[in-house]
């Protein structure tokens, strides 16, 4: 298990190979890499700073790594989100899961992302030509993270 | 009861406070905010019925009726937008 904030990138390939390193009875690994765009609501975005809330963004991710583990049976999670500054193309977030089949891959390596979505405390300030905004958040995500039904 | 209450993001730069400590005098969230409310100005725009944000005690999130506690680390933020 691996969880992180950090400023620094990371790079899917070395997590990807970390996780399979030394043993054999993974089948399956799913991952996904969330990307800062140059676009956002009809706007250039030149570059977003992302907040988040130290303690609890570490506890937040860790519940939602537990949450996945409790909803299915997976070998290993990594999950690393970034914060400070960043440039489009630049990478946000990675969540890889590693299971027995691929199955319990692909659903906990979404279901970790929706709950992201609306539960960790990061905020993100985009830099666009009209000034810098706050992203406002998305009923979109809400809905994305309903749909995994109630867990609390 | 005394309480530390931090603030984020459009909160935090709305509000111009990052952070202070001070005394509730009721015992829920939902006291807390309104104590904040009367402070009248952006405190009661940004902390209004119809605005959304949430409202974190001890890293949890929780609802409005939850209960404080002595020396309690409440945190208030806009909707999170990570990922």
């Amino acid at each position: 298990m691996k969880i992180m904030v950090q400023s620094a990138a990371f790079e899917l390939g070395a997590e990807v190979d970390a996780m399979r390193r030394g043993r054999s009875d993974i089948g399956a690994i799913a991952s996904f890499v969330g990307l800062a765009r140059d676009m956002n609501d009809g706007s250039d975005v030149a570059a977003m700073t992302l907040e988040h809330y130290p303690g609890m963004t570490e506890k937040a991710l860790a519940a939602l790594v537990e949450e996945a583990q409790s909803r299915w049976t997976l070998l290993d999670v990594t999950l690393i989100h970034r914060v400070g500054r960043l440039l489009p193309g630049d990478p946000i977030v990675l969540v890889a899961v590693a299971g027995s089949h691929r199955g319990e891959a692909f659903a906990a390596c979404e279901f970790i992302m929706d709950y992201l979505k609306t539960r960790a405390p990061f905020w993100k300030k985009e830099e666009t030509p009209e000034g810098e905004r706050w992203v406002e958040a998305r009923a979109s995500d809400d809905a994305a993270a309903m749909r995994w039904g109630k867990n609390d | 009861m005394k309480l530390r209450v931090l603030y984020f993001a459009r909160l935090r730069e709305r509000l111009g406070c990052a952070e202070e400590t001070l005394d509730c005098a009721g015992s829920t969230v939902a006291d807390l905010v309104a104590q904040l409310q009367a402070r009248g100005g952006m405190w009661a725009e940004e902390l209004a019925a119809d605005q959304a944000y949430r409202v974190a005690v001890n890293q949890d999130i929780v609802a409005l009726d939850a209960a404080l506690s002595e020396n309690a680390e409440v945190a208030i933020f806009p909707p999170v937008t990570g990922g």
